[in-house]
C-alpha cells in the first residue's frame, strides 16, 4: 500500500460539486500523476465541509490548509505551488469577512472554531463511497458490539441516559421511542428513517447522507435490533440524486462486507435497508403522512394516536427517527452517554446541526453544542451581518417556527427555551435578516409556503392558511386597517388549536411571532402605509423634488405609462396613481430630483 | 460470502484500514503533536529535502510517534538547507539547519524523543515560517 504523505480533499457534496469540484479532482489527480506524486498523494472525494457558499472547498492535509472558490484550472497550481514548492497559493484562501486577512488553516477559522461535529463527524473527512475508510472511523463497531454484548434493553438504556432528543424538529426522547416500540407486540415490526427534509433552505440531512450515509446505515440496523425489527425504510424525497447514489452505493457494500443482510456478525440478528422515493412534499416529512405515503396511499397525516409505535406501516409497530438523530447514534455507543450528556445542555444534550442561511457573512452547514447562543452562532460562526447591516431577526424552525430578535441573541439554543420564547428547534434551518427586510412579508413568505404545502384534508389548514395569507397580503398592499390585526391574531390562534396535524398546528407561528416581536411594523403599515423596511411596493412613492428638478424633461421621456407630467425647464410632478413604481425615472435622473417616500 | 463474520473481524480490519486515514487524523489534532516543516523550496529540494522529508515521516511512523510533517516554502536559510522546524505540543519552534537523514535520526532520538538540544539550531529568533 502505498504510504501517502498528503491527502488533498476535495469536496464532493451537492453544493461544490455544482460548481465543478469533480473536475478539479479529476485535474488534480492528473496533474499529481504528471508530476510522479501519485505514491505521496491521494485525491479523497468527501462530502460536505458546510462551507458550500464559498465552495467548492480543498483542504490540503496533514497542514489543514483550506482553500476556497476552487476552479478546475486552479488544481495545477495547488499541485506545483502548494505540494511541490511547500508554498501557499495565497489567492485561494479564505479572506476573514472581519479582519480581511487571509486565514491559512481551518483551526484558525472562526467559522470552525466554536462548532463540535458528532452528526457531522465523518462529513468533509472521509470518502463516503468507500466503507473501508468508516470502517477506520470505527464505523459499525457501535454495532458489533451491542450484538456481541449488549441486550436490547441495555442498548436501549444506554440511548436513554445519553438525553438524545429528536433532531426532526419536535425533540422527542429518542431512547423512549425506541422503547415503546420495543414494547409494542407484534410479528413484524419497521425502522423508518425520515430523510424527507421539506423546510425551506435546510440541507442537513441531506449533508449528512452525502457525507457519511453508513453512520445511518449502522444506527438504523442498531435500532433493529433494540426494537425488535429487520427491516429498515428510508423515505428520501426524490430530488436528492447525490444522497440517494451515495446511500445505494452504501447499502450494496454493507451487504457485500455482511454488515446489513443475514446473520450479521455472526449474531443471528438478521437487518436490512432499502430505500423508498417522495416526491417532496412539506406535509410527506409528518410521520403518518410519510408512512401512508410508503404504503402507496395519499401522502395526508392522519390522526394520533395512534402513534407509528403502535401502529405504522403497514399497521405495524414503527420507529421512525430523522436522519440526523441516528447519526448521532453510533457515537454516543462508541463514547458512552456520559460523553454525550456532558455536551449540550441539561435538558437537550449533544448538538445541533443547523443550515445558517440570510444575510450573514459565513452561510453554511455548522454544527454547535445545544446551549450556545444565537449570538455566537450569528455574529460568530456566522461571521456577523452582511455588508455592515443591523441584524433584526432571525427565522428558526422554518414554516413551523417563529422570529427571534435582538432581545434574544443571548438566549442558549435548545429546545425549550427556543419554544418558551415563541419559535421553536425544527429541523434545523436559520435564516438571519438585517434591517432591509420587512417582517410583514416574511411572515407572508412562509404563508405562501404553507398555503402551497397544506395536503387540503383538514379546513382549519386548508382554508384558514388561505385566510391569512389574504390578510397579509392586504396589509402589504396598504390596503390593511387595525381590524386585520386583530382577524390575524384571533385566526392564528384557531388554526393553531384546531388543525389536524402539525403543519397546521405550527404554520401560523411565523405570522403570530413577528406580530408579538415587531408590533410597530404591522401599524406602520395599517396605521400610516408605510414599510419601515422599505421592501413593500406598494408603499412606496416616487415623489419629484421641486427644489432640484430643472425640467430636463428626460423622466416623463422614460416613464413607460405617461405618469410624469410638468413643462420644460419646470418641475415635473409624479401622478402616483398612475405611477407602477418601475423606478425607470430616477435612474435616469441625473439631478438626483427624484427620491422613494 | 461476508468479509465481517463477526467482530474479531471487524476489529482487525478497523486495524489495518487505520493507516490509510491516519494522516486525516492527526491533522485533525496538530496541537497535541510534534509538528515538523520541512523546507521544500529549490534550495532545499536540491540539497536533499526529500529525502529528509521521506526518511522523517517513515522513521517516525515506525517508531509510533505522532507527529504531522509538511512541507513548506522557503525559510531562508539557503546556505544551511535542508532545514527544519519542529515543534513540540505545547513549546516554541526550533529551527535545525543542515538536516540530512543522519541529522534527522539524530534529532528524532535525542530532542523529539528525550527533549535534549542537537548540534544545528538555527538561533535567530524568527517569525514562524507562514505567520498567519
Ligand atoms: C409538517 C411536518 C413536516 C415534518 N417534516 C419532517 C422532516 O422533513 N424530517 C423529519 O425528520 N421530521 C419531520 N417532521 C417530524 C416527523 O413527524 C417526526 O416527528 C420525526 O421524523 C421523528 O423523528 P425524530 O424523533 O428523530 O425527530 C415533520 C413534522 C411535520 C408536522
Ligand atoms: S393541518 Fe394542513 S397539512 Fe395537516 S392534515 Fe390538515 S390540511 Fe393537511
Ligand atoms: S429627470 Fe430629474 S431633473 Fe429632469 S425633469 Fe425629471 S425630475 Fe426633473
Ligand atoms: S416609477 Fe416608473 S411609472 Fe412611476 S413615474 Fe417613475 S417611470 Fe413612471
Ligand atoms: S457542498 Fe462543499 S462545502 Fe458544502
Ligand atoms: S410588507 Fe412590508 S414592511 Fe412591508
Amino acid at each position: 500500500m502505498a504510504k501517502y504523505k498528503n491527502h488533498i480533499l476535495v469536496c464532493a457534496g451537492t453544493g461544490c460539486r455544482a460548481s465543478e469540484s469533480e473536475a478539479i479532482a479529476v485535474n488534480l489527480k492528473r496533474s499529481i500523476d504528471e508530476n510522479n506524486l501519485e505514491n505521496d498523494v491521494q485525491v479523497v472525494r468527501t462530502g460536505c465541509f458546510g462551507f458550500c457558499e464559498k465552495g467548492p472547498v480543498v483542504k490540503m492535509v496533514p497542514d489543514n490548509t483550506f482553500y476556497v472558490q476552487v476552479t478546475p484550472d486552479d488544481a495545477e497550481d495547488l499541485v506545483l505551488e502548494h505540494l511541490i514548492k511547500g508554498r501557499k497559493v495565497d489567492r485561494l484562501l479564505y479572506v476573514d469577512p472581519e479582519t480581511k486577512e487571509q486565514v491559512s488553516d481551518s483551526k484558525h477559522m472562526d467559522f470552525y472554531k466554536k462548532q463540535i461535529r458528532i452528526a457531522l463527524r465523518n462529513c468533509g473527512f472521509i470518502n463516503p463511497e468507500n466503507i473501508d475508510e468508516y470502517i477506520a472511523r470505527d464505523g459499525y463497531s457501535a454495532l458489533g458490539t451491542i450484538l456481541d454484548e449488549m441486550s436490547p434493553e441495555s442498548a436501549i438504556k444506554i440511548i436513554k441516559d445519553s438525553g438524545l432528543r429528536g433532531r426532526g424538529g419536535g425533540g422527542f426522547p429518542t431512547g423512549l421511542k425506541w422503547e415503546i416500540t420495543r414494547k409494542s407486540e407484534s410479528d413484524q415490526k419497521y425502522v423508518v428513517c425520515n430523510a424527507d427534509e421539506g423546510d425551506p433552505g435546510a440541507f442537513m440531512d441531506r449533508s449528512i447522507l452525502e457525507g457519511d450515509p453508513h453512520s445511518v446505515l449502522e444506527a438504523m440496523a442498531i435500532c433493529g435490533y433494540c426494537i425488535g425489527a429487520d427491516s429498515g425504510l428510508i423515505y428520501i424525497r426524490a430530488e436528492y440524486p447525490l444522497a440517494i447514489k451515495r446511500l445505494k452505493v452504501a447499502i450494496n457494500q454493507a451487504r457485500e462486507y455482511g454488515l446489513l443482510g443475514n446473520d450479521i456478525f455472526g449474531s443471528g440478528f438478521c437487518f436490512d435497508v432499502e430505500i423508498r422515493y417522495g416526491a417532496g412534499a412539506f406535509v410527506c416529512g409528518e410521520e403518518t403522512a410519510l408512512i401512508h405515503s410508503m404504503e402507496g396511499l395519499r401522502g395526508e397525516p392522519t390522526v394520533k394516536p395512534p402513534f407509528p409505535s403502535v401502529s405504522g406501516y403497514k399497521g405495524k409497530p414503527t420507529n421512525v427517527n430523522n436522519v440526523e438523530t441516528f447519526a448521532n447514534i453510533p457515537a454516543i455507543f462508541l463514547k458512552g452517554a456520559d460523553w454525550f450528556r456532558q455536551i449540550g445542555t441539561e435538558k437537550s444534550s449533544g448538538t445541533k446541526v443547523f443550515a445558517l442561511a440570510g444575510k450573514v457573512n459565513n452561510v453554511g452547514l455548522i454544527e454547535v453544542p445545544m446551549g450556545t447562543t444565537l449570538r455566537e452562532v450569528i455574529f460568530d460562526i456566522g461571521g456577523g451581518i452582511k455588508g455592515g447591516k443591523k441584524f433584526k431577526a432571525v427565522q428558526t424552525g422554518g414554516p413551523s417556527g417563529g422570529c427571534l430578535t435582538e432581545h434574544h441573541l443571548d438566549l442558549p439554543i435548545d429546545y425549550d427555551s427556543l419554544i418558551a420564547s415563541g419559535s421553536m428547534m425544527g429541523s434545523g434551518g436559520m435564516i438571519v435578516m438585517d434591517e432591509d427586510d420587512c417582517m410583514v412579508s416574511v411572515a407572508k413568505f412562509y404563508l405562501d409556503f404553507t398555503v402551497e404545502e397544506s395536503c387540503g384534508k383538514c379546513t382549519p389548514c386548508r382554508i384558514g392558511n388561505k385566510r391569512l395569507y389574504e390578510l397579509l397580503e392586504k396589509i402589504t398592499l396598504g390596503k390593511g386597517d387595525e381590524g386585520d390585526l386583530t382577524r390575524l391574531r384571533n385566526l392564528g390562534n384557531v388554526i393553531k388549536d384546531t388543525a389536524l396535524c402539525g403543519l397546521g398546528q405550527t404554520s401560523p407561528n411565523p405570522v403570530l411571532s413577528t406580530m408579538d416581536n415587531f408590533p410597530e411594523e404591522y401599524e406602520a403599515h395599517v396605521k400610516e402605509s408605510k414599510c419601515p423596511a422599505g421592501q413593500c411596493r406598494a408603499l412606496m412613492q416616487y415623489v419629484v423634488s421641486p427644489k432640484l428638478c430643472t425640467g430636463c424633461t428626460l423622466c416623463a421621456r422614460v416613464c413607460p405609462v405617461d405618469a410624469i407630467s410638468g413643462d420644460k425647464k419646470m418641475p415635473h410632478f409624479i401622478n402616483t396613481s398612475i405611477c407602477i413604481k418601475c423606478g425607470a425615472c430616477m435612474d435616469k435622473c441625473k439631478f438626483g430630483a427624484i427620491s422613494i417616500q | 460470502m461476508s468479509k465481517v463474520k463477526n467482530l474479531q473481524d471487524l476489529k482487525k480490519m478497523r486495524d489495518e484500514l487505520k493507516g490509510k486515514i491516519n494522516l486525516r487524523e492527526k491533522s485533525d489534532h496538530p496541537e497535541s503533536m510534534v509538528q515538523i516543516k520541512v523546507s521544500m523550496a529549490t534550495c532545499g529540494i536540491a540539497s536533499g529535502a526529500r529525502e529528509t522529508m521521506n526518511y522523517m515521516i517513515d522513521e517516525l511512523d515506525s517508531q509510533a510517534i505522532d507527529a504531522v510533517v509538511t512541507q513548506t516554502g522557503c525559510m531562508g536559510y539557503c546556505y544551511a538547507e535542508p532545514t527544519i522546524e519542529v515543534t513540540m505540543p505545547g513549546e516554541k519552534p526550533l529551527v535545525f539547519g543542515n538536516v540530512n537523514t543522519k541529522k534527522a535520526s539524530e534529532i528524532i532520538e535525542k530532542y523529539i524523543k528525550n527533549g535534549e538540544l542537537v548540534d544545528g539550531i538555527i538561533p535567530d529568533s524568527y517569525e514562524t515560517i507562514d505567520g498567519k
